[in-house]
């Protein structure tokens, strides 16, 4: 079990869900050594209970940056599947027709309209199309939807991949580029010395020239200990899925897609639960309630499996990218989007961070944005 | 290929296999009455096409999934066979009302 | 025997021999009781269709099967509701069940569960195991009881366990014919099990066991110690091959293969619920984590009978009585020396029961081919992921079946690992090089037997679970 001890890496990155997992596999493609320190099988894995969206709409609404970077992830998710695939023959099944977001009120539909106003209202956002659909619009592309549904909003940026599969795809890549993906090593204490940091794990000690934390809630214990800050919560959502269905739908409904194996996603809720990943019954039926509501045609299908996650959020939902001011090179990233963002992570945030510095740009996405004294 | 044997006698009931008159007897599941039926495959696997059967016959392997009555992937064992029943072996994924 | 009330002191799930004697026991002695089961008559698998087989010749299935009428008579004058053709899909740490009944869910609270869930057929996975035609010998038992349905044509048992030779037993007994059995027991078993066979010699499965064996063996080609055994056919099984130890391949013809290696615990509910559970080495499987009166690690929730340690029908029987004596105390209806005296000549009864369990659970433990299975072999039929998959996912840093379910899908299907769980928690175990109990199991969740969405969508919510969704649209 010390098969780490007196290992030197360019890189070490913590956390093997999609964040890590994709920074780690963009640095290694730039021929970083990198060594990728994650927990076990039974762990508080985000990663393999997300819902698969690389999406864009509705996105940034306070941050307009984030908006900026939420796009250009998803151009770039065409790109970065494409190289998975040469390197691992997985297929990830990125497809891109566009998303709606579906409102079962004229009043859900208006708030939504607004909303989406005003984040393209924001000055120096990221200019590209979506539309609101009336029903009877609406109904024109999605023609199986119910009486309740009152419209959508509808971005052709958006689109979904299988995520399972990115998760492996991404591993076989790892395992391809000589990454040491290192399981069942949680991080029990970086320490930053000579000029790179050691990390103490339950099997040996690794040493790196960097160190990114992409430790999701865990970020919050690890940060401190090179100078940096998590400021992140457990969010829980719940999400269910069905047996295997003919294809009817290639969009993403919002809360509704379907998956190129042919189960329908059903994911929805934002609830304060701790790290406590329980099923609750009510919970999934009011999810189920409002799928079919907008699709009737979901009632009969077989409802296989539910399960809940925390999604990783910051206080105000944006990611958090931060270099250390004390440890230099040490880096934190977090977000909650780890599907959408993974092409980022892997092409635009790996090459900053063998580089050693992140760029002015990522200033906004600092956790300094949470020290702000707040107003007695 | 199953049959029964002669002292197992039970009232018969009629059904239909892919729209073909079939008989089984009062008590039988629906998988029991295909077996009874000769009925060698009851599903497609909507991951590779490979034809299944029955295999456990207690509701837990999912094997004898079949259409009854236009509802899809149904646990044949699991069901008791009713006269009349609509009984549809299945081609892969489930069906969904278009 | 319809459940009219909306809750309930206690609810049995499962009405096997365990369930049927906890419910019987609990409702004679004053608590309010649904059994709750999802076959359309009492019995469980062992007992199954012991109220309406069609078999008028009780001497084909045998006396330990009629047995199971004695406990029937008292259950129906128990007083227990009994709830027929019900799924039960969840229980949360409320004790808030989620059963579903001809279409249609609800949610129930009870005070007290006592899961009764039963065992399964471990599952076998040898190349050619999902063909049509391939079985198991449980399965074919279930026919022969329900429906009086035997395998015609050339059929063949395959495996090891007592349950293979009392269904070959019966299918003599009813005239049916076998072209042969292949035994997979090991050799080495019998060298393992003989320090327990002295107390096997005093248990009551020795006679009846061995005349029973003995008349098979006078009827039956036997062939002895056989590895590589595969299912081959097109579109179904036509013919087995398989070798004796070292020696050639033998190809038989076979209509129906009918394969056993043992039963196994079915501990889905159980785990769903958040029952700790651990590795039980003897017998090769999960196993929820009880006390002497089928505890289990959550509160309120017990396990009776085989669904806590495979002990068989009649110790299944003395388990669910212990455990409806436990649910009466934490009831507030007897108190520990009224319950521990009650107990006293169920233990005995019990440990009777059990008596010889070592000897018959070191001799039929499944040879490792057949529990690690070779690459190309499918350990996930929902989803039909080969052992060589897993491997794969292993060497790619999966250290348990939940990362490797999450890299191949693999438990994902509709029977939620119930037919791949064991063997793809000791593949993993053998490529890392490390126990099945540090490898782990799934971690399940509701529901544990699919509904529909729009079951679901049909349950009672709180206030905060329609907050939990609408809060942000």
């Amino acid at each position: 079990m010390s098969d780490l001890s007196g290992s030197e890496y360019d890189v070490a990155v913590v956390g093997g869900g999609l964040v890590g997992s994709a920074t780690a596999w963009g640095l290694a493609r730039l021929g970083q050594k990198v060594a990728l320190l994650d927990e076990g099988d039974v762990a508080v894995r985000p990663s393999r209970g997300n819902f698969a969206l690389v999406w864009v709409q509705g996105k940034g609404l306070g941050m307009p940056e984030y908006a900026g970077w939420t796009k250009r992830s998803a151009d770039g998710w065409t790109e970065f599947a494409a190289l998975l695939r040469d390197q691992t023959g997985i297929d990830v099944a990125y497809d891109r027709p566009g998303g709606f977001f579906p409102a079962l009120s004229e009043a859900e539909l208006e708030a939504r309209a607004q909303q989406l106003q005003r984040l393209h209202n924001q000055p120096g956002v990221v200019r590209y199309d979506y539309e609101i659909l009336d029903r009877a619009a609406l109904r024109q592309e999605l023609p199986f939807i119910g009486p309740d549904v009152a419209g959508a909003s509808y971005c052709p940026l958006d689109g979904h991949c299988n995520s399972l599969r990115l998760l492996r795809a991404l591993h076989a890549g790892l395992q391809h580029s000589g990454v040491a993906y290192r399981p069942n090593r949680r991080v029990e204490r970086i320490e930053a010395r000579d000029g790179g940091f050691r990390l103490a794990t339950g099997g040996g000690e690794v040493g790196a020239g960097k160190v990114v934390l992409a430790a999701g809630h865990d970020n919050i214990r690890l940060a401190p200990m090179v100078g940096l800050d998590a400021p992140v919560r457990p969010e829980r959502g719940h999400i269910i899925v069905t047996e295997k269905t003919i294809p009817f739908l290639r969009h993403p409904v919002g809360f509704i897609r379907q998956t190129d194996e042919g189960g329908v996603m059903i994911g929805d809720s934002f609830e304060d639960a701790g790290l406590d990943v329980g099923v609750r019954v009510g919970v999934v039926s009011t999810i189920a309630e409002r799928a079919v509501r907008i699709f009737p045609l979901l009632g009969p299908l077989n409802v296989v499996r539910t399960w809940a996650a925390q999604r990783v959020m910051s206080r105000d939902g944006f990611p958090i990218y931060e270099q250390s001011a004390t440890a230099p090179g040490a880096f934190l990233a977090t977000c909650h989007s780890g599907v959408t963002l993974a092409a980022n992570h892997a092409l635009a945030l790996a090459p900053h961070i063998a580089a050693g510095r992140l760029p002015q740009e990522f200033d906004v996405f600092s956790a300094r944005r949470f020290h702000v004294p707040e107003a007695a | 290929m199953f049959q029964r044997l002669p002292n197992a006698a039970a009232e018969r009931v009629p059904f239909t296999i892919d729209g073909r008159p079939a008989e089984a007897q009062a008590g039988d599941s629906v998988a029991a009455a295909l077996l009874a039926n000769g009925v060698q495959t009851c599903r497609a696997t909507p991951v590779s096409g490979a034809p299944r059967a029955p295999y456990c016959m207690m509701g837990v392997c999912f094997d004898c999934l079949v259409t009854i009555d236009g509802v899809g992937n149904r646990q044949g064992c699991q069901v008791r066979l009713e006269p009349g029943m609509r009984v549809e072996t299945q081609d892969g994924k489930r069906e969904i009302g278009l | 025997m319809s459940a009219t009330k909306d809750q309930y002191d206690l609810a049995v799930i499962g009405a096997g021999p365990a369930g049927l004697a906890a419910a019987t026991l609990a409702a004679q002695r004053g608590l309010s009781t649904v059994l709750l089961d999802e076959q359309e008559a009492p019995g469980g698998q062992i007992y199954r269709a012991i109220t309406r087989t069609p078999l008028r010749n009780p001497g084909v299935l045998g006396p330990d099967y009629w047995h199971g009428a004695e406990l029937t008579g008292p259950f129906r004058d128990s007083g227990a509701d009994h709830l027929p053709g019900t799924t039960v899909w969840s229980v949360s740490r409320d004790l808030e069940i989620g059963l579903s009944r001809q279409g249609a869910a609800r949610i129930l609270p009870v005070k007290h569960v006592i899961l009764a869930t039963g065992a399964l057929e471990r599952p076998f996975p040898i190349p050619g195991w999902t063909l049509p035609g391939v079985m198991g010998a449980g399965a074919a038992q279930i026919l022969l009881k329900a429906s009086g349905l035997v395998a015609q044509g050339n059929v063949v048992l395959a495996g090891s366990g007592p349950l293979l030779w009392l269904l070959a037993w019966q299918y003599l007994r009813a005239g049916a014919r076998i072209d042969a059995i292949l035994d997979t027991t090991p050799r080495e078993n019998w060298r393992a099990a003989l320090p327990q066979l002295g107390a096997f010699l005093r248990s009551d499965y020795v006679g009846k066991g061995v005349r029973l064996l003995f008349e098979v063996r006078r009827k039956v080609k036997v062939y002895s110690g056989v590895s590589e055994l595969k299912a081959l056919g097109d579109g179904r099984v036509q013919m087995v091959s398989f070798r004796q130890g070292d020696g050639e391949e033998w190809r038989l013809p076979a209509d129906t293969l009918l394969l056993h290696q043992g039963v196994i615990p079915n501990i889905n509910l159980a785990n769903a619920i958040g029952c700790a559970q651990t590795w039980d080495e003897t017998q090769r499987c999960w196993t929820p984590q009880v006390d002497a009166w089928g505890a289990t690690t959550v509160p309120g929730v017990a396990v009776a009978g085989d669904g806590a340690g495979i002990g068989g029908a009649l110790a299944a029987e003395h388990r669910g009585r212990l455990a409806a004596l436990d649910a009466l105390l934490r009831l507030g209806r007897i108190d520990r020396v009224e319950r521990d005296r009650s107990a006293a000549p169920h233990r005995d009864a019990l440990e009777r029961a059990q008596q010889g369990r070592d000897f018959l659970d070191t001799l039929y433990s499944p040879a490792k081919p057949f529990r690690v299975p070779p690459d190309d072999t499918i350990v996930c039929r929902c989803e039909e992921v080969t052992a060589g998959q897993v491997r794969e996912a292993v060497a790619l840093g999966c250290s348990g079946p939940n990362q490797t379910k999450s890299f191949l899908r693999c438990g994902m299907g509709p029977c939620q690992g119930r037919l791949c769980g064991p063997t793809v928690t000791e593949v993993i175990a053998e490529a890392r090089g490390v126990s099945p109990a540090e490898v782990g199991y799934y971690r399940l969740r509701p529901p544990v037997k699919p509904i529909t969405l729009a079951e679901l969508a049909s349950l009672p919510k709180s206030e905060a679970d329609v907050a939990a969704v609408l809060g942000r649209h």
